[in-house]
């Protein structure tokens, strides 16, 4: 069994309610992300377009965080899922140097390397992660890509020719796939980041809020 | 080629978190400088054993006190670094042989054990002939204590900038810099001929080092964007430009010119300005290489 991710970037609207579930899921702190979704802007008034990218851990067949994991915190499981195991792990942040995706962070509660698992957890109990399930328009495709009858392979097969991955120079070989994207979507190169746009980026404070510490 | 298809496109991101920021700071700048000073100074000494024997006898238990306590500074900020530093055991405990962090906490580990029986020969047992065949081995196990931060900016497959093996000459030039510059430095009762050829080593290590950093700020462009654009961070305004220029300077222009004045008037004193220029500069060479690179967004 090898499980895989594809993004249907025609059908995402940008709703970010897969992050939400993600966060609420997997109880992401504040300032930190296991998946997110982009918003760049393309072309100028009139003519202007934004696309939605949802950003998450790649589970690559050639992990690189998972070969500098010096403790094997970070390690492949059976379904081909790249897990990582936080009681291990000793936060030495080889892992966030070697991602070449930006999908690892360092937890600021627990001060642990941590980032998307597929939500393993709930597919050990035959669940579909919480970010497919939250999808209105169905845009998260979860399968067995090993299975050519799933979903998944399905999809890749009838779109064979726009199935793209990230920056597969790397040679990581990702198990998540993107179909209807271009280069705005996909490379982080090809867009501009103008200081004080972004959400978050001059986020000071990395508790959680309200009391609850 | 993509930065003509920003300007064609104006793609601007509206909506997304801010960058991580620097996750591998001046701790891990440190811990390479006291690293290449304890391997350096070992490196010297064996030069200094082989061609100056007599004079060099005086420094064996010296040269490895220094050793000693940079490998512990070293140790010291490796395990600080740590997210969860009290969790460092894990790393001999459940060990990952793919990681170039594991293999280089067992070396360093090794070496640390090596330097310890070096210091016993020396101050307790004192014989010299016991310990100049531990110091051989214990030369031998420098090289790869030395080189294993290379491998391990080798493996951080998202930093395009670090390259094998670049990483790995940079490293050893590092250690040959400081550790000749400790040498000079430490060496009052070493001849003018001792410690001239220290300033030879430390200024062709200057010349070396210098020379593969502008070999990569001009050529490093034109292989890949994601180097191009880390780049940026040192060109022109750039945020670290001062900061890199200054490194350069510091760490290799000026104690190469120095070293040739110092051979030139005979001097020694100018030979210790050189050694503290090349120290202070290491250190910033090092701190902009390592985090330049951080400061590029990877999605």
């Amino acid at each position: 069994m090898q499980l895989g991710f594809l993004v249907d970037l025609h059908l995402c609207m940008g709703c970010k309610g897969c992050e939400i579930a993600c966060k609420v899921e997997n109880e992401v702190p504040l300032s930190t992300w296991r998946l997110r979704v982009k918003y760049v802007d393309v072309g100028m008034f009139p003519e202007t377009k934004r696309t939605f990218t949802p950003l998450r851990c790649n589970h690559c067949a050639n992990a690189p965080c998972e070969r500098i994991c010096p403790v094997s915190a970070l390690h492949y499981i059976e379904n081909g899922i790249v897990n990582i195991d936080k009681e291990r792990c000793i936060g030495c942040a080889g892992c966030v140097m070697a991602c070449p995706y930006g999908a690892i962070y360092i937890d600021p509660e627990t001060q642990t390397a941590d980032k998307c698992t597929y939500c393993a957890h709930r597919v050990a109990s035959a669940m579909m992660p919480a970010c497919v399930v939250a999808c209105p328009v169905e845009a998260n495709i979860f399968g067995d890509l090993d299975d050519k009858t799933s979903n998944i392979s399905k999809y890749i097969q009838q779109h064979q020719g726009d199935v793209q991955v990230r920056k597969p120079e790397k040679g990581t070989f990702p198990h998540h796939y993107y179909v209807g994207g271009g280069n705005v979507h996909l490379n982080p190169l090809a867009s501009d980041r103008v200081e004080g746009y972004s959400l978050f980026n001059k986020l000071t404070n990395k508790m959680p809020v309200g009391g609850h510490h | 080629m993509v930065h003509e298809t920003v300007a064609a496109t104006h793609a601007v991101v509206t909506l997304d978190v801010g960058l991580p920021g620097i996750v591998w700071g001046w701790i891990i700048t440190m811990n390479m400088w006291a690293k290449s000073i304890g391997t350096g100074v070992i490196f010297m000494l064996f030069y200094l054993l082989k061609k100056y024997p007599h004079e060099a006898a005086a420094y064996r238990f010296k040269a490895v006190l220094v050793s000693v306590i940079a490998i512990h500074v070293f140790l010291f900020f490796t395990v600080i670094d740590l997210h969860q530093m009290f969790r460092f055991w894990h790393i001999f405990f459940h060990p990952h042989f793919t990681s170039a962090i594991t293999v280089g906490a067992w070396m360093a580990t090794l070496f640390v054990g090596l330097l310890l029986v070096l210091l016993y020969a020396s101050f307790i047992k004192k014989d010299n002939v016991f310990f100049d065949k531990v110091l051989a081995w214990t030369v031998v196990l420098a090289i790869p204590v030395t080189l294993y931060t290379a491998a391990l900016m080798a493996q951080s497959t998202a930093r395009e900038m670090w390259q094998m093996p670049t990483e790995a000459a940079q490293m050893i030039f590092a250690a040959t810099l400081s550790g000749s510059a400790v040498m000079i430095l430490m060496g009052k009762t070493l001849s003018y001929e001792a410690k001239r050829d220290l300033g030879i080593i430390l200024a062709f290590s200057a010349l070396g080092a210098f020379i593969l950093y502008m070999s990569e700020l001009v050529f490093g462009p034109m292989k890949a964007e994601e180097v191009a654009a880390v780049l940026e961070f040192i060109k022109g305004n750039g945020e670290y430009a001062t900061m890199f220029w200054m490194g350069q300077i510091v760490a290799f222009v000026a104690p190469f010119i120095l070293v040739v004045l110092a051979i030139l008037n005979r001097s020694t004193s100018i030979l210790n300005l050189a050694s503290i220029s090349a120290l202070i500069g290491l250190w910033i060479s090092k701190h902009v290489w390592l985090v330049i690179p951080q400061l590029l967004n990877m999605s």
